[in-house]
């Protein structure tokens, strides 16, 4: 069994914890609730063994490498971040319902990674460019602070969806935590998440100076990290310093995860530096 | 345009305009931070409505001589008052961390002087050595002019090697820096390593081929069948065998086009016979039978050359970088402060009710304030379990 067949059973593994949660928060039973969490943990082991059976298999080709150099390889990793975020915020706040918006996400990001044609499974060897200390730090912050946005957002969506039931009389919001926890949680992730997206990005910036000879060079994803970390600073500002809550902080939570999209996948499209993410 | 005078002129405006607003924000968090005695009221914390409270059966003097040591482990500062009907503790910790929303603003305009540094004293350009030479100025990039170095670099040797698939491995330029003639430093750099001397880094970016100057040719007769080899540097001319007629390496061509259709890397040479009536061959190196086509009565074909190559440098100047630095290391620092780290309080109020005591747990905190909910309810747990192990 190689690493690329384990990880497609990991794909369905979060498919059937997606189900699960969702099966939990629309009967309210509380057995597929326990099984989803069970589930879920079962596919971040598998993701984990997957990953590191992929380092393992790049060193027997002889071109061994962190498995974090190309676009399959980021997805996976990512879906991986996003499980065990969601993990943690379980353990800590004990609400299941958040894992129907956030194992979604981690099933869609395995699966896009499996399926789509466009992506290459194959393990490459490294460019020259990439021959460096820094690829695993600045790729684990990046994407550390990207599933916190993510779940920053399934936060935001389930904020939104809550907040407007003020009689509390559908049944599917019933068990949503209420408002102020998740505005709290929005809040948390977003610190969080911009901590580390601050980090990815120095990292790069030192990369970059260590290789090319320049900390920032404009090209298209550096540019739009920035603006993404952009976004979020606004939001931070408007929280602590006008006191900005509830719906304004969704859409804007909402937005920067957007960006989020565009600086991870819209990017690649445009040409630039981080081309070797793109394939 | 990143050099342009409004994108600097804009860049400034942005660093003003943090400054100001810090110092005006600063100017009343200073007078929180920087205070001798933290003042407690007691009446906000009574008034609170997350209080969590609990009775106990001992006296407050003792119950205040258990709970001192607790708190004093937890939190930096703590003062215990005598109330009318009991003790109160007060105690807090991190009231610095309010300070570090400004790093992160400091640490912004670091990178924001590191940058106009950088712009105004620094440059970013390059240069390409062929293989065996020294190059004593480089290009700028912007604008484009050039710059001339304190020293020279010499490019000993360049090599490129790729992995089965055809992709690069790796790019790697042995190079000597030299100073009034001599050597003084030597490096071989690649991609991720450069050459920093005098506060000039030197990347490899870039490389490419250059036409040989020499190369052995194989001279096939059409006649006896025979096979000659012959080396041939570009521009001189030699004798062909058997005394058909002198030939001469022209040029070199690295994409030549042969009736319109691209044949990859050429040699042009020039066949003179013995009536002296010359022709323009074209030795392809990518098809060797090539010549077999033309018609005379050697077929001229390329064995062996020797490729060579230039080295392509980025090479920057950039004396801001280390204020860029510190700016990262501080802003990082900076924002963990910010999020994740609270100015909290901590209000104890021991309140004698009859026989027994009331325990009145209560606390602030400038951030996070669910979290600090949440340290109330541990602590006021913790304390109700210290009341059975001792």
């Amino acid at each position: 069994m190689n690493s690329s067949f384990l990880l497609s059973i990991t794909t369905f593994i979060y498919g059937l914890a997606a189900f699960l949660y969702i099966a939990f928060w629309v009967f309210k039973k509380p057995l597929p609730g326990r099984l989803a969490t069970w589930t879920v943990f079962l596919a971040v082991i598998c993701n984990t063994i997957g990953i590191i059976m992929r380092w393992v298999e790049s060193y027997r080709l002889g071109i061994g490498h962190a498995p974090l150099s190309n676009l399959y390889e980021s997805l996976i990793f990512f879906s991986w971040t996003i499980a065990v975020v969601y993990l943690v915020i379980e353990k800590k706040y004990g609400n299941r319902i958040i894992g129907a918006f956030t194992t979604p996400l981690a099933f869609l990001t395995m699966a896009y990674a499996s399926m789509s044609p466009n992506i290459s499974d194959q393990i490459q060897p490294l460019l020259p460019a990439l021959k460096s200390n820094w690829l695993i730090a600045h790729v684990m912050a990046c994407f550390i602070g990207y599933a916190a946005f993510a779940i920053a957002f399934g936060m935001s969506c389930m904020y939104l969806f809550k907040q407007r039931d003020t009689e509390e009389k559908n049944n599917l919001l019933a068990h949503f935590p209420n408002t102020k926890i998740l505005e709290e949680l929005n809040h948390q992730m977003i610190m969080f998440g911009f901590l580390f997206l601050t980090t990815g990005i120095i990292t790069g910036a030192v990369w970059a100076n260590s290789a090319w000879g320049r900390y920032w060079g404009w090209d298209p994803k550096e540019t739009w990290s920035l603006i993404t970390w952009f976004i979020y600073a606004t939001l931070l500002h408007a929280r602590m310093m006008r006191g900005w809550g509830g719906k304004r902080i969704a859409y804007l939570s909402i937005l920067g995860f957007i960006a989020v999209l565009f600086t991870y996948f819209g990017v690649n499209y445009l040409p630039g530096l981080h081309s070797y993410g793109a394939s | 345009m990143y050099h342009s005078w409004w994108f600097q002129l804009l860049i400034i405006l942005l660093t003003v305009n943090i400054v100001v607003c810090s110092i005006d924000r600063l100017s009343t968090t200073w007078k929180i931070v920087f205070i001798k005695k933290p003042p407690f009221i007691l009446s906000k914390f009574r008034n609170r409505a997350d209080n969590e409270y609990h009775v106990d059966s001992r006296s407050s003097g003792q119950l205040k001589d258990i709970y001192e040591p607790f708190v004093s482990k937890g939190f930096g500062y703590i003062r215990t008052e005598q109330t009318d009907k009991g003790y109160c503790i007060f105690a807090e910790k991190w009231r610095w961390a309010r300070l570090g929303v400004y790093g992160v603003h400091l640490s912004i305009v670091l990178l924001l002087m590191g940058a106009l540094i950088g712009s105004f004293f620094g440059f970013d350009g390059y240069v390409n050595i062929p293989e065996g030479e020294v190059v004593n100025s480089i290009r700028i990039r912007n604008p484009g002019r050039a710059e001339a170095l304190d020293f020279g670099i010499l490019c000993e040797d360049f090599n490129v090697s790729f992995y089965d698939s055809g992709t690069p491995k790796e790019f790697r330029s042995s190079l000597t820096i030299i100073e009034d003639g001599k050597p003084v430093f030597k490096k071989d750099i690649v991609v991720n390593d450069p050459l920093r001397y005098k506060g000039i880094n030197i990347f490899q970016s870039s490389y490419g081929p250059l036409p040989p100057k020499e190369a052995t040719l194989n001279f096939t007769s059409r006649k006896t069948g025979k096979e000659y080899k012959k080396k041939a540097l570009v521009g001189q001319q030699i004798d062909i065998p058997e005394n058909v007629g002198k030939f001469v390496l022209k040029d070199y061509a690295n994409s030549y086009k042969f009736r319109g259709q691209p044949i990859g890397e050429a040699f042009i040479g020039i066949l003179t016979d013995n009536n002296g009536s010359s022709v323009e061959v074209v030795l392809s190196l990518r098809f060797p039978n090539f010549n077999r086509m033309q018609k005379g009565d050697m077929v001229v074909s390329v064995s062996e050359y020797d490729q060579r190559y230039y080295t392509g440098l980025q090479v920057t100047k950039d004396p801001g970088v280390w204020i860029v630095y510190s700016g990262f290391i501080i802003l990082i620092i900076g924002c963990y402060i910010t999020f994740f780290m609270s100015h909290q309080r901590l209000c104890i109020d021991i309140e004698k009710k009859g026989k027994k005591c009331r325990v009145m747990v209560s606390g602030t905190a400038n951030k996070n304030k669910l979290g600090m909910q949440n340290k109330i309810k541990r602590i006021s747990e913790k304390l109700i379990d210290l009341k059975h192990s001792t």
